[in-house]
């Protein structure tokens, strides 16, 4: 799963990189070109927005109803931003199961990234939002890892713990582990403050900080991370390090003691 | 000069060069009549006697690599900038123990493996001893005349917890310094005298500039002081009372049958200690423990998830964290009830362990010598007792890492709580009933084995077409080893109204104890050993399987 | 309570050591120690030699682990890093230092007990144990012995010598107590007071930015610490351990509690970060439910309720800072706390 996620990665990260270069060479010529051709850029949008609606109706509006401004069985999604959209459906929490637990859990994703773009735009169509963050946001270019580590401790670590392994909250839910996710998400995670997550609006942790702390969590959980005295035990503290303390430490005592205690074997009567 | 001497330091001044050392030392220490009694010192074979051997390897681990690390460590609370190897912590400000103790895990060669090496040590002490004091209770090894050596190995396992914390403490990480300010709040908690006992203990407030070099003398110097006195005196009594022994043949209670010293426990035991040491280091090698540089430089506004002490302050951490939040205000003071009450059932949880041998001593009445030890099936209440209180103490762990149990095992947190609240009360009962049961089914099956035989697992077909399985009969030493347990008989009042219409007056202890004997001795309490009697009409029998 | 009255027949009988043979009377009599059996090296050379050679082998490898470590030592860099398969990536240096020491020292354990077990005698040999009692001839000496003595030094008669000794020895270890006087000041008010006080801007702990009421979104979550309080202050530690904010932005119709409504700001709320349990940061913030959970000891409080404990060892609710906007459009503190924070103590009240 982890090599699978890890190689997805690439060509995400292209797509993005080309989008990128889309959309800046889009925005060059919009400047230069005619009129007529920013209205046509203006019914691509619209076209985008409009197959967006399309694959809403199907998947999400049983629930967040018709128009995006929710139901009981889900929130309204006037102003949560294609951010929010990004994050929920490409880590797979969304569309739901309908019979979830405490909270709904990471899966599979269902979408191509292409629809995922889509429904986002027509959700950003419904009310303003934070947008889906670009890589130089989230990348590790320019990011103060030492800083990013006292941020995190400061607003983090009190859910998912230190490095970023996961923690408990209240009546079954809990703050997933924060390993293999994609730096992206965990950017959209800050800024849009997913289910009981609070959100950390660039007002207050501005992007700047978002990004040093990606930098500290890529350098301390990541498949790269040294851990210099071994094996990590899960990364949990004292529980599982005596966990480990009793059943290999002491058992290995024991198993020793047994050998050294136990009679020789006796020559055998002829 | 006499001729006497004369020949006397002639004959010496011959012998070899080691003996003349040892002759040397003789005349001023003494040292052959010491050795006269102990060269030879008799020890039986058996794994479990070991446990105890583990504990003290591993504290003489701890010393050494200890006075390794206070060559680096510098106890203070001053607040630095950090500038070292570890990257993800560079330019933050943090104490100079915090500093230091990064310098001796990435800037010392081999720093890291020693604090390693300290540190799993340090747990496997705990654990080491913890078990060996099992050892000893479910065996009855704690009797007469062991007791004071029992309080000794009490002491030190309690000592032990201390010294283990105030070490994890000194860091000044950010999950130390959590467990220091968790240990703040409940010394704030204490009626009257709290708050003064805080401020004497941090020179201030919560958490001043003092409290790492105050807990450095005290994990350095004070309490391994104390403990290396209280393992001297321990293993002098050892020595002195020799060790105890299984029932067996030719194992009585006036001997003790093993090996001698010399040679053979000079090499196991010298050579158990390399294995232990040899083992700790491997793990040092393969495992990293409490890796501070990942949890960062204390600060009291921050924290992380997950936060709990070493493994022997977790019942400490489990009873705090299943109390509900009383708090009672009264004429403009607090009674802090939710946090005072689990300080005050931590040494109870401790003490109930350590007076148990009183209690059984004072119902027996048995004021003899023992040196066979008991197997735990042949003590049904004793063994009932203990498994009872380690239920408890199994509880109250699972409850100090409840955040982990509701996340690997996806429950509810509320739900951990609340089954540890129930657990406290309803589990250590469960677990002594349903004890006492095995140990009287276990005790009945040797009863049967003694009378019947052993099951041979070979069936036989009767001339008149039934299956029997031929039981075959145990050796004399089997036969010896089952029934070589002694027991008890429950304790009588006797009329309360004596031969002359007089009555006499009981006192109300003596009425307890002469319940608890019961509870102890009668037929509920113990299975009668086969006698003599019923295991001849048995064998009689003609033809009997 | 002395335990002289047991009646003797509830001890059992001592065991009956005399009888070493069974027979019709002691069926289950103890048969005495089984003869010794030899093993197969103390019969056969040839096995013995093998021994010999396997502890030979184990002391020769646990020198070449030594010459390991100190080869390791010298060689390897402190900060190189190494993938080793199933740990991951880990110190090379700590890794062969620890298993070269850790091989150095097993083989010599191993060796020993090796040697032990197959070489040295293993006939079981039985010490006689002696009762550890004095003998009454021996009591009784010490007790005459101590009479003597008592009655010399003559302390039961002389009572004034005995009392004012008593008194004396009772008294100086009051000294010692005294010393420890200085270990700390005296409490007074200070777990009352905090750094806030009216006026003292709220000021963002990761921007180190004062905070405007729009800076802080519904369902968003800040920690503040009063202005003028740096990180390289002398007095940090101390202070922001009273001092640390946090600060929910909730719905002004979600608040249930008057005085949190009255106290807050458009919905922003400030409470205490310090749980009223033992003083651990608390800071996990449902931002669904308004429930701030305490990573330490999971006490529950409801930020949309006064903060009130809803499960969990804490005592009382948090304590919230009044807080107002100030004429430049900075959130401001309206006071101090009106109650000490953290955990509770004797004098709080």
């Amino acid at each position: 799963m982890k090599k699978l996620s890890a190689r997805r990665r690439h060509p995400l990260a292209a797509v993005v990189v080309l989008l990128l270069a889309l959309a800046c060479t889009g925005g060059l010529y919009a400047v230069f070109a005619p009129a007529d051709k920013a209205q046509a850029e203006e019914s691509a949008q619209s076209l985008t927005i409009e197959e967006g609606k399309k694959l809403y109706t199907v998947g999400c509006a049983s629930c967040h109803g018709t128009g995006g401004q929710g139901t009981s069985d889900g929130p309204s999604l006037v102003g949560v931003g294609a951010a929010s959209v990004d994050f929920q459906v490409s880590t797979g929490r969304m569309p739901a199961a309908t019979s979830q637990g405490a909270q709904v859990p990471s899966k599979k994703n269902i979408y191509s990234q292409a629809e995922i773009d889509q429904l986002a735009a027509f959700i950003a169509s419904l009310g303003a939002g934070p947008s889906v963050p670009t890589e130089e946001q989230y990348g590790p270019e320019g990011a103060d890892i030492a800083k990013g580590g006292e941020l995190f401790r400061n607003n983090c670590a009190q859910c998912h713990n230190f490095t970023g392994k996961g923690g408990a909250l209240t009546h079954g839910k809990y703050a997933p582990t924060l390993e293999d996710v994609d730096p992206k998400h965990i950017y959209e995670a800050m800024q849009t403050g997913p289910q009981n997550m609070p959100s950390f609006p660039d007002t207050t942790l501005s992007e700047q900080n978002k990004k040093d702390i990606i930098a500290y969590l890529h350098a301390v959980n990541s498949d790269e991370t040294v851990n210099p005295g071994g094996l990590e035990l899960g990364g949990l503290g004292p529980v599982t390090e005596g966990l480990f303390a009793w059943i290999f430490g002491l058992g290995a005592m024991i198993a020793v003691a047994v050998w050294v205690a136990a009679r020789t074997a006796k020559a055998k009567k002829s | 000069m006499s001729t006497t001497e004369t020949t006397e330091s002639r004959s010496r001044g011959k012998a070899p060069a080691g003996e003349r050392v040892a002759d040397w030392a003789d005349g001023r220490l003494g040292i052959y009549s010491l050795a006269k009694a102990n060269m030879r010192k008799i020890f039986p074979d058996h794994w479990s006697f070991m446990l105890g051997e583990v504990a003290l390897y591993s504290f003489l681990i701890i010393i050494l690599t200890g006075v390794y690390l206070t060559l680096f460590f510098h106890p203070s609370m001053n607040e630095v900038e950090y500038h070292g190897s570890y990257v993800p912590l560079q330019g933050q400000l943090m104490s100079e123990a915090f500093s230091s103790t990064l310098h001796i895990s990435f800037d010392v060669r081999g720093g890291l493996l020693i604090r390693q090496i300290h540190h799993w040590a340090a747990l496997i002490f705990l654990a080491a001893m913890f078990v060996h004091m099992m050892r000893v209770f479910f065996t009855g090894a704690f009797r007469k005349p062991r007791e004071v050596n029992w309080l000794f190995g009490f002491l030190l396992f309690v000592l032990g917890m201390f010294t283990g914390f105030t070490g994890y403490s000194l860091p000044d990480d950010l999950l130390s310094g959590t467990g220091v300010r968790f240990m703040e709040g409940a010394v704030l908690s204490v009626p009257i005298v709290g708050t003064y006992l805080s401020f004497f203990l941090f020179g201030g407030e919560f958490p001043g500039t003092d409290f790492v070099a105050r807990f450095y003398s005290i994990h350095i110097l004070l309490l391994p002081g104390i403990m290396l006195g209280l393992v001297v005196a321990h293993l002098i009594l050892v020595f002195y009372h020799k060790h105890t022994q299984f029932a067996g043949p030719g194992k009585t209670n006036k001997n003790v049958v093993g090996m001698p010293l010399l040679p053979v426990y000079m090499a196991k035991a010298g050579g158990f200690f390399f294995l232990v040491f040899g083992v700790i280091a491997a793990l040092s090698a393969i495992a990293q423990i409490n890796p501070i540089w990942a949890m960062g430089p204390y600060r009291p506004d921050m924290v992380s998830t997950g936060a709990q002490p070493d493994w022997y302050m977790g019942f400490s951490e489990g009873l705090i964290r299943f109390m509900p939040g009383w708090e009672v205000n009264f004429w403009g003071h607090t009674l802090v009830l939710g946090v005072f009450i689990p300080l005050m059932i931590f040494p109870l949880v401790l003490v109930a362990i350590a007076v148990y041998p009183f209690i059984e001593a004072w119902i027996t009445g048995d004021k003899r010598e023992h040196h066979i030890l008991d197997r735990p099936r042949n003590a049904p209440t004793r063994t009932a007792f203990g498994v009872a209180w380690m239920s408890l103490y199994l509880l109250l762990l699972v409850g100090g890492g409840n955040d982990l149990w509701a996340t690997h095992f996806h429950l509810s947190i509320n739900a951990v709580t609340w089954f540890v609240r129930i657990g406290f009360f309803v589990l250590p009962v469960l677990a002594f009933i349903i004890t006492k049961r095995i140990c009287l089914g276990l005790q009945r099956r040797d009863k049967d084995k003694v009378l019947h035989g052993r099951e041979s697992g070979i069936i036989k077909r009767l001339p008149h077409g039934e299956f029997i399985e031929i039981h075959e009969p145990l050796s004399q030493d089997a036969l010896h080893t089952l029934t070589a347990h002694e027991q008890y008989k429950p304790l009588e009042i006797g009329p309360t109204v004596d031969e002359n219409g007089v009555e006499r007056k009981v006192k109300g202890s003596e009425k307890l104890r002469a319940k608890l004997s019961k509870a102890y001795f009668d037929e509920d309490g113990q299975i009668p050993k086969p006698t003599v009697e019923e295991y001849k009409e048995i064998t009689s029998g003609h033809g009997h399987h | 309570m002395s335990s002289q009255d047991i009646p003797e027949e509830n001890l059992p009988a001592e065991q009956d050591a005399t009888v070493a043979v069974a027979d019709e009377k002691h069926p289950f009599a103890d048969p005495g120690l089984p003869p010794h059996e030899h093993r197969i090296q103390d019969i056969d050379e040839r096995a013995a030699k093998r021994s010999e050679r396997t502890v030979a082998l184990l002391f020769t490898a646990s020198m070449l682990a030594t010459v390991g470590f100190i080869a390791s030592f010298v060689t390897i860099p402190h900060d190189k890093s190494i993938f080793v398969f199933p740990i991951g990536h880990l110190n090379a240096l700590n890794f062969a230092l620890g298993l070269t020491l850790g091989g150095a020292l097993f083989c010599i354990g191993a060796g020993a007990v090796h040697w032990a077990r197959t070489l040295m005698s293993d006939v079981e040999v039985a010490d006689e144990r002696h009762p550890i009692e004095a003998s009454p001839e021996v009591k009784a000496k010490v007790m005459a012995d101590f009479k003597q003595g008592a009655k010399e030094s003559a302390l039961g008669r002389r009572k004034l010598i005995r009392n004012t000794m008593f008194g004396a020895l009772a008294l100086f270890p009051l000294s010692g107590v005294v010393l420890l006087r200085d270990l700390g000041p005296l409490p007074g008010t200070k777990l009352r007071h905090t750094l806030w006080s009216k006026g003292k801007l709220l000021v963002n702990m990761n921007t180190n930015e004062p905070l405007r009421p729009s800076d802080v979104a519904v369902g968003s979550l800040t920690f503040a610490k009063p202005e003028g309080l740096e990180e390289h202050d002398h007095e940090f530690q101390t202070e922001i351990a009273k001092a640390a904010l946090m600060i929910v932005r909730l719905q002004p119709a979600d608040i249930k509690d008057k005085r949190e409504l009255e106290w807050s700001h458009e919905g922003i709320v400030a409470y205490s970060k310090i749980c009223t349990h033992v003083g651990c940061p608390i800071s996990l913030y449902e931002q669904q439910t308004h429930h701030a959970l305490c990573p330490c000891h999971q006490s529950t409080f409801d930020l949309a309720d006064g903060a009130r404990v809803i499960f969990g060892p804490a005592g009382h609710a948090l304590p919230q800072l009044r807080i107002g906007v100030n004429d430049e459009g900075y959130l401001e503190a309206l006071g101090d706390f009106e109650e000490p924070v953290g955990p509770a103590f004797w004098e709080r009240g």
